[in-house]
């Protein structure tokens, strides 16, 4: 029995919530979808973790879909940079849902409690899907799967405010045209190849030499998933659907949606298009860099006027993202390392001050910066929280923050390219401001009159320290970090024709 | 040897004992055994006797006995004896915590066999000392502290990079001869230079020995410039820059010392002007002209001492140290008088005192430079006009009668003692050099009582006395005045400060304008809230259309 699991965990990854998310509709036990959400993350995550340990040294697990041999067949293809991926998924899928059964109890109707749960195991399932999977259709679907209940589980917040369903339809609506681009694009290069999997992608693509049906495919590819991922100046559905969200939603998707897709596109550009036709470097070069310098800078000015902490770590990660995006369009092994280790930096440092703000929206009511001051003196612990999270947001040294602008800037400089590594210090500074702006907030001012706060709850508390204490173990030790990131990074590199440095 | 104790360790554990002993008296008392049980550490050990300190993977040498360290070895722990038997009226366990700790760091400094020793105990007298003037407890002595720190921690810091670069250079931070051919041999130079007051780099000394407290001047004249000598001696012998930096440094002081009010500044710049004998000796790196120098540094710590003691002494009864307060005190103070001349008449090198055959070998040794020669000549008559004769004659004879001068009571016991035993000291070397010679880095065969030298000595001294006692007469000779005179660190002081604020204003001026100007743009830019509050869905779908089509136009061409 445990060979047959060792064998088919790449499936059992998927499948197994997969099947559990219908049950979490049926069971009408109190919180019993709660357990059973919870119980099947940790068993993904417990299998993120194994396929993680067993690709860690660089082995590439090839697993086939109903025996079906590839270019016919599904393929699932574990190597270490989706399995790194898959582990941050899964992991910020644990201590998620550990958070939400206070978080969510209070900002979702009970009567939707097994809707949401299966909304939100279906989202975890899409989400490591479009990780695992080595079929680029297999993309596409997982990528809607994810996506219909991303908006299903944004729409959820509408009792704490209305605005949550505008929020959703917006999201729904532009989630489509950027997957619509997306399959155009898949449709486009299955026109001139006649395959699906990946890896015989690649390989015809290679064969076939430069056409206009592979450039508007790269094109809408490119674009779709621009989209998915927030970048700037596409970004413009994401600051509403994570403000509205449920709290633990935020923290959630802030932690993993935006970070899959940018596998995805990793995935596209470097594994499946692999920059054998100079066209494609150049667009990098000529848009993806300019948005997302701009995208870096003007996420975090837009961030420093926000009075909606929410709405405020929206619009960092839209800064953050950019600073992704440069290390991507560096198209350098460096560069990419250091936007693979901030994807995992980022993700433990927003979810971890997503946590703050539900804890605030839970226990004072408000995440509102105006209303929200003196509450470093009710809410010792989760604000202390905040000013972790928020000083891995600048990039103070002992924080992941910092190592990820470390590998960034010496990424940069490694090309010469100043004015970046100008951008990515403003970048900084400005976060500094909107940072200092809630800390000063919090700790500075004298609380509004009559107004009582309690500490967050300990389901709270644990699964918010946990992405902050990573926050802060990572920062100073990095080494495992780095390795993967390390590691991925060449995975990539080996993968496409560019020729390296 | 591997068992014998680090002197300047037995210093510092007296740091960390003393003030725990409740008894002033007591105190005082026991503290006179700390330099006699720290020179017992040392006294009879075999030169080539060292200490290795593994650490890392690099291994220091933290003690290192030969000749030239013993020499100066000896002469700190006498200087720290001297200080401490003259200061046993203290009861600040500051002062003398920090006493202690200055001696140790500067005999440890002395033993050190590596730069990274060095370094450590560098920084370890700069900040021990500098609480010797802030343990005057004054506003004034606070902000002159500062700025000698300031000094001092640049010296460091400077030592510090060039330990970094020379290692980077050679792999080894061993502390032997080094040549100036690399920035890090000039950073460790100017480093040492700070310290030893090179002409230009010297204003620390004049502006903080006379603002320590009475005691801790007499402290402060031993150690900090003759540790600088001892590396420049160790680490620069034979470098022909210093002869030239040293020769300048007799001249200049000489000057703004005979102009000074100030005694205890006269004595400072009097000080420097002893240094560049010393420097000059380093520089000509001959083994004749480094024993004088090793000889004289001996010799200068004790009779300086004994001045700044006298001064010392008077400041203690009369509580001013300005010449133009004080004179004829020579029937109140009689034993402070004479042994303050004894010291005077060993800084001008009165043959059997311990300044003739300590500076006759350096003379001596800058015979092949002609004009340095010369200017240690008038550099010479310089120090009798200064320190030999205005420094006695303006505390204890000067333009007041006996009968005029305040009665004040002679110097307390232990003050005499030690200034007897200095004193008994400078006679000693000067009528029996030999034992001096003995233990010299170099072996010696100078005859310093040869009819040549004590006739051209005594004939170098009785004309300058004869000059002194001429311009007297004729109410020339700036004896004292009451100013304050223009020095070097004007500059820095004064002129930059003032030039800095004067550009200051421009820019802020400048900037005042610009920011007035750009105040309305700026608010108009910033007034406008980003549109951060919910995009239509058209604008979005609009965005995603612009993309794609900048996308797909570049794709094609």
């Amino acid at each position: 029995m445990p060979q047959f699991i060792a064998q088919h965990l790449p499936i059992l990854q998927v499948i197994v919530p997969l099947i559990a998310a219908p049950f979490c509709a049926l069971i009408s036990v109190r919180n019993g979808a709660w357990w059973l959400a919870f119980v099947t993350s940790l068993v993904t995550f417990a299998i993120s973790v194994l396929l993680f340990a067993a690709t860690f040294d660089g082995e590439i697990i090839s697993y086939h879909l109903g025996g079906w041999a590839p270019p016919i067949g599904i393929e699932y293809r574990v190597d270490m940079l989706n399995a790194f991926v898959l582990t941050i998924v899964s992991g910020t899928g644990v201590l998620t849902l550990l958070y939400a059964r206070a978080s969510v109890a209070h900002e979702v109707d009970a009567k939707q409690h097994g809707l949401f749960y299966t909304a939100f195991v279906l989202c975890l399932t899409g989400l490591l899907g479009v990780t695992i999977t080595g079929d680029a259709f297999n993309v596409f679907v997982f990528l809607e799967i994810s996506s219909l209940a991303t908006y299903a589980i944004v729409a959820s917040g509408a009792k704490t405010d209305r605005r949550a369903l505008t929020a959703a339809y917006n999201y729904l609506i532009m989630g489509t045209i950027g997957a619509t681009f997306f399959v155009i694009g898949l449709g486009l290069l299955y026109m001139i190849t006649g395959t699906l999997n990946m890896a015989d992608l690649a390989q015809r693509l290679l064969e076939h030499g430069d056409s206009r049906t592979l450039r508007m495919g790269y094109a809408f590819i490119l674009v779709g998933l621009g989209l998915k991922l927030a970048m700037f100046p596409l970004h413009q559905w994401l600051p509403n659907a994570y403000t509205y969200a449920p709290s633990a939603v935020s923290a959630f998707l802030s932690a993993t949606a935006t970070k899959v897709a940018i596998y995805v596109l990793l995935r596209f550009l470097f594994s499946v298009f692999g920059f054998s036709i100079p066209f494609e470097a150049d667009i990098l070069f000529l848009v993806v860099l300019p948005l997302a310098l701009a995208g870096s800078l003007i996420g975090a000015y837009i961030a420093t006027y926000q009075d909606n902490l929410k709405r405020l770590l929206a619009y960092s990660s839209i800064s953050q993202i950019g600073a992704m995006l440069i290390g991507v369009s560096m198209l350098s092994a460096s560069g990419l390392m250091a936007a693979i280790i901030h994807l995992f930096n980022h993700a433990v440092t927003k979810a971890s001050l997503y946590m703050v703000a539900g804890a605030y929206a839970k226990e004072a009511g408000t995440v509102s910066i105006r209303e929200l001051r003196g509450v470093g003196r009710d809410m010792p612990f989760t604000t202390a929280a905040f000013v972790v999270g928020g000083m891995s947001l600048i990039g103070i040294p002992l924080t992941v923050g910092f190592i990820s602008k470390w590998y960034l800037v010496e990424a940069a400089l490694m090309r010469g390219w100043w004015p970046v590594v100008i951008v990515i210090v403003v970048s900084s500074l400005i976060a500094l401001i909107y940072v200092g702006k809630f800390i000063e907030a919090a700790y500075m001012h004298p609380a509004p009159q009559g107004i009582i706060r309690r500490e967050a709850p300990l389901t709270m508390l644990i699964p918010m320290w946990i992405f902050a204490g990573l926050s802060l173990f990572f920062g100073i030790n990095s080494s495992l970090t780095s390795e993967a990131a390390a590691r991925a990074a060449q995975g990539l590199v080996a993968a496409s024709s560019l020729i390296w440095q | 040897m591997t068992n014998l104790v680090m002197p300047s360790l037995v210093y510092f554990a007296a740091a960390c004992l003393a003030p725990l002993i409740p008894h002033a008296r007591l105190r005082a008392v026991l503290l006179l055994g700390v330099p006699v049980l720290a020179a017992a550490t040392f006294f009879s050990a075999t030169y080539g006797t060292s200490h290795i300190l593994p650490l890392f993977d690099t291994h220091l040498k933290i003690f290192r006995l030969d000749a030239l360290s013993y020499v100066f070895a000896l002469v700190f722990s006498l200087a720290a004896f001297l200080s401490l038997l003259y200061a046993a009226h203290i009861r600040d366990r500051l002062e003398q915590v920090s006493t202690l700790i200055y001696a140790g760091s500067a005999i440890g400094a002395v033993f050190a066999g590596d730069l990274v020793t060095l370094f450590v105990f560098w920084e370890g007298t700069a900040i021990a000392s500098v609480f010797l003037i802030w343990s005057r407890r004054t506003e004034g002595s606070y902000a002159t502290g500062l700025r000698y720190i300031t000094a001092q921690i640049a010296s460091g810091l400077l030592l510090l990079i060039g330990i970094v670069l020379f290692y980077h250079d050679t792999g080894s931070v061993a502390f032997e001869r080094m040549t100036l051919d690399s920035t890090a041999t000039w950073c460790i130079f100017i480093a040492f230079g700070i310290k030893c007051a090179f002409p230009l780099l010297h204003n620390w000394l004049q502006d903080s020995y006379p603002a320590a407290t009475l005691t801790g001047t007499v402290t402060l004249s031993a150690f900090t410039t003759k540790l600088a000598v001892y590396a420049l001696a160790r680490g620069f012998a034979g470098t022909e820059y210093l002869i030239y930096i040293g020769a300048v440094m007799t001249l200049f002081p000489v000057f703004f010392a005979a102009i000074e009010n100030n005694l205890r500044r006269v004595l400072s710049y009097s000080l420097n002007n002893q240094l560049g004998f010393m420097v000059v000796g380093v520089g000509i790196g001959t083994p004749l002209a480094l024993d004088g120098t090793v000889a004289h540094a001996f010799a200068h710590v004790i009779y300086k001492s004994l001045l700044f003691m006298s001064v010392g002494a008077v400041l203690y009864r009369t509580g001013t140290d300005k010449a133009s307060e004080l004179g004829g005190l020579w029937k109140s103070m009689p034993l402070t008088m004479v042994l303050c001349i004894v010291g005077a008449m060993s800084i001008s090198a009165f043959p059997l005192f311990s300044g003739f055959i300590a500076k006759s070998l350096i003379v001596s040794a800058s015979e092949p430079y002609l004009w340095v020669w010369f200017a240690l000549m008038i550099a010479s008559v310089g120090v009798l006009e200064h320190a030999g004769i205005k420094i006695p004659f303006s505390m204890f004879f000067g333009h007041r009668s006996a009968a005029d001068a305040p009665k004040v009571e002679e110097a307390p016991l232990h003050m005499i003692i030690a200034m007897s035993f200095a004193a008994g000291l400078c006679i000693a070397i000067g009528v029996w050099p030999e034992n001096l010679y003995a233990i010299l880095p170099y072996p010696v065969d100078y005859v310093p009582y040869t009819t040549a030298h004590v006739v051209t000595q005594l004939q170098l001294l009785f004309f300058a006395i004869l000059a002194f006692a001429l311009l007297m007469r004729f109410g020339l000779y700036p004896l004292e005045y009451r100013s304050i005179n223009l020095e070097f660190d004007w500059l820095y002081r004064r002129f930059l400060p003032r030039l800095v604020s004067r550009l200051a204003m421009r820019v802020t001026h400048a900037w005042r304008s610009l920011a007035g100007r750009t105040t309305a743009i700026a608010t108009r830019i910033l007034s406008y809230s980003p549109p951060a509050n919910s995009a239509s869905t058209g604008t979005m779908v609009l965005w995603i259309a612009i993309l794609l089509g900048i996308v797909l136009c570049l794709a094609y061409l």
